[in-house]
């Protein structure tokens, strides 16, 4: 029995979203393919979750429950994975293209002999054989690859596979994988400040740039975010001048991100910038520069100074929740 | 600590990437090349650590003779000499580049070797996880601190998650790959510059690895719709609201 493999992504012993993108694809590509959808869960204690990946159509969740999984460690859980593949004879391995995703697929492809296709953002099958559209250069080409080894290994960029829900009886099988001794160790695991929502996992972006003239502006970010439930972005000039941290950078030394609604404010959106972020589905322009290259890719712009703008769009969208 | 650092030159950022008629390859006259900028992170904090423990940093490239100018660009930041593994060009397949850097990683009984998180060109960001997964060595990924103590042969790294960071503790020899806001790198200075020049590159020749990863074609992405303006000024936002709730519906 031939499977379609998804290696689930389990942080603080909680299933993340970002799987049901995984489960999604795998299930297409199973089908395509005569496979059987399946998924691993790796942790300590995550057996609650095992029923759970049937809802999205995994006819086979296998388990691997050990006190050293029950952090993170890229030594333990590629050693794991790959027995687990080879256990379950899977032609295709598929994770998100997560920090823990883009981290582990590589050991694991590694371990089995084979490469990885790093954050896949469509795939295709053809005459048997699945090919991969990844970008590169930043999103400024994009090129179509296959993998020739076995299994083929890929990683999904989040955003870019809808969900879909299909519910399935599925099989939850435990296994024991022998582990080896982790080569690093990870200590400790601190969340950013208030636990704020990152800018590659939100819905809603909304980022600024040099045009917020400082620091002290940042509020009209913040405040916007929060109405909307946003992740907060910026621009690399922003991040340069030290207004605001590296992780925040949206662009092509910085985050790439696909939200459903991304607003740029007070940004030019040089190419650097647009790599990041072009694959939004609806973007929003704030500039006073009607020249500005980010109005050549906003949905929707608005020239203006957005020191009056962003307060206005502020006070709408708060009426609009009072309403509701 | 004796330091390796694997480098490869990249496109500038603003680059426009042209695409040859018959979408099999990237045209690379006109582009200006530098030391891909996550390699500059890797180059800088190699160097910072001869710097505070004593030591060596030796730089490391896969490619064609041409890359030598790029090497130069790093040896001119103050690495001390540098390897070229001769290849008429670098693989499609990161893990042929990886087995082949390892082969010579191996010879040279570094204690650090660092990388940047990917490389601006082909994205694969995994070279060095199947670098260290070849040399059975730790590996910690999308580094932005790094603490290393040489007497006791271990070291903690800081690296990038989701909405937070990971401390992880490693022993010696280590692989790491950079992140932006790991240090500044420094400018080449004048001194930097002619010094290069006579520092010693050293090319070796290695048989490349058989493919397992193929690119069938290269296109550009489809083209978004050209961009609409809503309006001008404070009066523009309640057409904004609207669009954004009756059109795309994402209020």
């Amino acid at each position: 029995m031939a499977t379609c493999l998804v290696v689930s992504e389990i942080r603080d012993n909680q299933l993340k979203n970002v799987n049901a993108e995984a489960y999604t694809a795998a299930r297409q590509l199973a089908e395509q393919l005569g496979l059987t959808p399946a998924t691993v869960l790796l942790g300590s204690g995550v057996e609650a979750l095992a029923d759970q990946p049937a809802r999205y159509g995994m006819e086979k969740t296998y388990l691997v429950d050990d006190r050293q999984l029950a952090g993170y460690s890229g030594d333990c859980y590629s050693a794991a994975v790959a027995e687990v593949a080879r256990q379950c004879e899977a032609r295709v391995v598929l994770m998100a293209a997560t920090a823990m995703g883009k981290d582990l697929l590589p050991r694991v492809a590694a371990r089995l002999g084979t490469t990885t296709a790093q954050d896949v953002i469509q795939f295709r099958v053809e005459s048997g054989e699945v090919i991969f559209t990844r970008p590169m250069f930043a999103g400024k080409v994009w090129a179509e690859v296959k993998v020739t080894g076995s299994p083929v290994v890929a990683t999904l960029r989040p955003k870019m596979f809808t969900p879909e829900e299909k519910a399935v009886t599925g099989a939850v099988e435990k296994l024991t994988v022998p582990l080896p001794e982790p080569l690093a160790v990870v200590q400790e695991v601190r969340t950013s400040s208030g636990g704020k929502l990152d800018v590659t996992e939100a819905d809603i972006v909304v980022s600024g740039g040099r045009g917020l003239k400082g620091p002290e502006n940042w509020h009209l970010i913040e405040e916007l975010a929060e109405l909307l439930g946003a992740a907060t972005g910026a621009s690399r000039a922003v991040v340069d001048a030290g207004w605001r941290p590296h992780g925040e950078q949206v662009g092509q030394t910085g985050k790439t991100v696909a939200p459903t609604l991304y607003i740029a404010i007070g940004i030019s959106g040089a190419i650097q910038h647009q790599a990041g972020m072009s694959s939004s589905k609806y973007i929003v322009a704030i500039n006073k520069d009607p020249d500005a290259p980010i109005f050549k890719i906003a949905d929707y712009g608005i020239v203006g100074d957005l020191f009056e703008v962003v307060p206005a769009f502020i006070e709408e969208i708060r009426k609009l929740k009072q309403q509701d | 600590m004796n330091v390796a650092v694997c480098m490869k030159r990249t496109p500038d950022t603003t680059a426009k990437i042209q695409i040859t008629p018959d979408q099999s390859s990237i045209v690379e006259e006109g582009i200006n090349w530098i030391i891909n900028p996550y390699d500059e992170f890797a180059i800088e904090e190699g160097l910072r650590v001869v710097e505070k423990h004593g030591g060596e940093v030796t730089l490391i490239c896969l490619g064609p003779p041409e890359v030598e100018k790029t090497i130069r660009e790093g040896l001119a930041m103050g690495a001390h000499k540098a390897i070229r593994l001769d290849a008429s060009q670098v693989p499609v397949d990161p893990a042929v580049t990886a087995r082949a850097l390892a082969q010579v990683l191996k010879e040279g009984n570094y204690d650090l070797i660092l990388f940047g998180k990917q490389a601006i060109d082909d994205d694969h960001a995994q070279v060095a996880s199947l670098v260290a997964t070849e040399l059975n060595v730790p590996c910690v990924n999308v580094v932005v601190k790094l603490e290393l103590d040489p007497e006791k042969a271990l070291g903690y790294a800081e690296r990038e998650i989701e909405g937070g960071h990971e401390r992880v503790r490693f022993s010696l020899p280590v692989v790491i790959s950079a992140q932006r806001g790991l240090n500044e790198p420094r400018y080449r200075s004048l001194k930097g510059i002619m010094a290069a020049k006579k520092k010693p590159i050293e090319v070796k020749s290695l048989e490349l690895e058989e493919s397992q990863l193929t690119v069938l074609n290269y296109a550009y992405p489809p083209a978004k719709k050209p961009g609409r303006i809503v309006g001008e000024g404070k009066e523009a936002v309640p057409e904004l609201v609207r669009l954004l709730r009756e059109e795309a519906k994402v209020l």
